[in-house]
């Protein structure tokens, strides 16, 4: 991975609690991927895996940053925020369990799936934490080139 | 079918898209949680949701979905609206609950863009 040349590298700025605009860098990351033609599913994953970073950015931040770094055979995204932090990782990667706000669910999230869709649509998954300082997520998806 | 057929049948207005409805769906997904529209539906579905808030939008972009349908006649705001037409993801707005629109759409010959998900019924606590 390390030695692996790298095509494309970018970043986004996500602002806390601007829930317009939740999306926004997921759908732009979209964009630069089909551009690149790198294969559909591909795309449909790195586009879900971001999209759901984005909205826990929104939603549990005050800010943060996705990190897109395009290889030939696969695609890391990388999110570091400041926020509120994750006290139990295991218990918020279970299924169904949220801390939520009522602004979160009526954008149709909060359901407590986010993180477990982003660990399910990724190869590859890492995710570190500190209560009050903020989340760190890696996801990692392949393909054969 | 054609989105002008589904329009048809489901007796609905055309928000966002009146030059797509030569556009051709064979499947469908339907929800309003939009992390499981992201887990489970494919490109190129119908979307039938009763939630009109821009999030549905970009959940569409992200997936590639085909056109939306918003059922028991929800009013989408007019970002929602507006970031549809920048996108080119069409919206229809049907009076029809979400059950009925899925019937009448099965009926038709639209199928679910999957039927089960895997592995075993489970529930919390």
């Amino acid at each position: 991975m390390a030695d692996e040349p790298l095509i494309y590298e970018n970043q986004f700025n996500v602002q806390g609690g601007n829930f317009n605009d939740a999306g926004k860098v997921a759908s732009h990351i979209k964009a630069i991927l089909k551009g690149f033609g790198i294969p559909s599913e591909a795309v449909r994953k790195t586009a879900l895996v971001a999209y759901e970073s984005e909205i826990n950015i929104v939603s549990y931040a005050r800010k943060g940053v996705i990190h897109l770094r395009l290889a030939r055979d696969q695609v890391v995204i990388e999110t570091i925020d400041e926020g509120l932090g994750i006290a139990d990782i295991e218990l918020a990667m279970q299924e169904g369990y949220s801390t939520a706000t009522d602004k979160i669910r009526e954008m149709g999230f909060g359901a407590g799936m986010g993180l477990a869709n982003i660990r399910n649509f990724s190869d590859i998954f890492q995710i570190s934490s500190e209560p009050g300082k903020g989340t760190s997520l890696k996801m990692i998806i392949k393909w054969r080139p | 079918m054609i989105l002008l057929e589904i329009k048809d049948l489901l007796d609905a207005e055309v928000l966002v898209g009146e030059n797509q409805m030569d556009m051709e769906v064979k499947t469908a997904f339907g929800a309003d949680l939009m992390s499981d529209v992201l887990a489970f539906a494919q490109s190129g579905s119908l979307l039938l949701t009763g939630l009109t808030n821009p999030q549905v939008i970009r959940t569409a972009d992200v997936l590639d979905i085909a056109a939306i349908i918003i059922v028991r006649g929800k009013r989408p705001s007019p970002d929602t609206v507006q970031l549809a037409g920048d996108l080119g993801i069409p919206i229809l707005v049907t009076r029809f609950i979400l059950f009925e629109t899925a019937g009448r759409l099965y009926q038709a010959g639209i199928r679910g863009c999957l039927v089960k998900v895997d592995g075993s019924v489970h529930g919390h606590g």
